[in-house]
């Protein structure tokens, strides 16, 4: 009887929706990271219908390869280029440390909650800002070649 | 909004803005927005200025509270964009404007007081209790032994009071109601990794499913969120362990911890001396040390 009641009183569920993937407000770093591994990985497994598509082009002749390559070559497709590698760079290594991490390694062991609290997130934190340099590292290295050496 | 940095010597009161959630179900359709003008002395909580609304300002408000020290997990609430215990949450800390809402992910029972039933679902389904097989269970005959090592394992997850807050902090749940949540996933670690436990099986496979445990992706943002240090997180990710090591079969398992063994009645050897009497008459050790 008083379970009905309840149900009746309860309003509509106050979920937060797709909005929870895309904006991580006032959430640490990990959850900025999540956002970006989602929106990489979304935008690789784009790009790989795109490429099979490009490749593709191959069968229809050496004129509609070649105008294709032509294509790519165009500034516009330079910057696609290294947005695509730097996503990939990114999405690879924070993969990398994503597989340790969930395996329950890189996070410590539990301890007992003794103010202030230090959790797992704070203790792997150097991980990820190792991870975060290697990435700019690799980043930097791509626009040096793509945009120094090729043009 | 910049938050004050800790230790700033706070005297006198200041006028802070109550930005609170309203929503009454009979009337309302969706949640609208109320701003109380409260004078915040030093010390003064979330949880005090929604005392002082209720009693100087307007009775109709509604809030759920109870211990006010952060023990009980009623007064979970969104204050100013995070998930947080009001009792807790300083509010001279959080800049002249403070905003409090219901916790997200729930229904709304009235105003800032959310329905917390989907927690407790998710909680109650992973048999959060020690699972022995046999009589012992039901009819217990001694204590199980642990080591203090074993008792680590498991103890930070023990400390979960239930409020709520890290489901309310989950980008998963979010979109998933069907995900069992960071506080049911921790549950299932505390009581896997208990020595004494002999359950594990059956929990591991209620969670080992496509709306199971497999859903976290690690935002760390339930971790982050807990008021008490549980780190959800981190129990969800050695449980992830478990899993990927039971279903490999690798990894060292022992059986479940032994029934403490009854008083083997030895006798005190001449040389040493009896012990003094007992302070309480007729307990354990003093029968035990008789000669």
């Amino acid at each position: 009887m008083a379970e009905a009641a309840r149900r009746v009183q309860s309003g509509p569920p106050k979920r937060i929706g797709v909005r929870g993937w895309v904006y991580a407000g006032r959430y640490g770093l990990d959850r900025y990271l999540y956002i970006l591994q989602r929106a990489s990985g979304l935008g690789l497994i784009l790009y790989l219908f795109l490429h099979i598509y490009e490749t593709g082009i191959r069968l229809r002749g050496e004129a509609a390869w070649s105008a294709t390559m032509a294509l790519f070559r165009t500034p516009v497709f330079v910057v696609f280029e290294f947005i695509l590698f730097a996503g990939f760079v990114f999405h690879a290594l924070n993969g990398l440390r994503l597989i340790f991490a969930e395996l329950g390694w890189l996070l410590g062991p539990p301890t007992r909650p003794v103010y202030p609290y230090r959790t797992s997130i704070r203790r792997h934190r150097p991980w990820v800002y190792a991870l975060m340099v290697l990435t700019g590292l690799f980043v930097a290295l791509a626009a040096w070649d793509i945009f120094v050496l090729l043009d | 909004m910049a938050e004050r940095a800790h230790g700033a010597v706070e005297t006198g009161i200041v006028t802070v803005t109550v930005r609170v959630s309203r929503f009454h179900p009979e009337t309302d359709r969706s949640s609208g927005q109320q701003d109380y003008l409260v004078p915040a002395g030093p010390g003064m909580t979330v949880l005090d200025a929604l005392v002082y609304i209720k009693e100087h300002l307007d009775g109709s408000l509604a809030y759920r509270s109870s211990c006010r020290m952060g023990i009980c997990g009623s007064c979970g609430m969104f204050i100013s964009g995070l998930p947080r215990l009001a009792c807790q949450t300083q509010i001279r800390a959080l800049g002249p404007v403070v905003t409090v809402e219901p916790l997200p992910n729930y229904p709304v029972v009235r105003d800032v007081v959310p329905d917390l039933e989907p927690m407790v679902t998710h909680h109650t389904a992973v048999r959060p209790f020690i699972v022995r097989g046999g009589e012992e269970q039901e009819y217990p005959t001694a204590e199980y032994l642990q080591t203090p090592v074993e008792l680590d394992a498991y103890l930070q997850f023990a400390y979960c009071i239930k409020c709520g807050i890290c489901l309310s902090a989950c980008p998963t749940l979010a979109t998933d109601p069907a995900f069992a949540g960071p506080q049911a996933l921790a549950q299932v670690y505390r009581y896997s990794a208990d020595s004494r436990d002999d359950g594990r099986r059956a929990r591991l496979g209620a969670v080992d499913i496509a709306h199971g445990i497999w859903r976290c992706h690690l935002a760390g943002a339930c971790t982050e969120a807990c008021p008490k240090g549980v780190d959800p997180a981190l129990a969800i990710q050695l449980l992830k362990r478990l899993i990927v090591a039971d279903v490999l079969g690798i990894g060292r398992r022992r059986g479940p911890a032994p029934v403490a063994p009854p008083d083997m009645q030895a006798q005190r050897r001449p040389d040493i001396p009896a012990a003094p009497p007992a302070t309480v008459p007729g307990g354990s050790g003093a029968q035990k040390n008789q000669p």
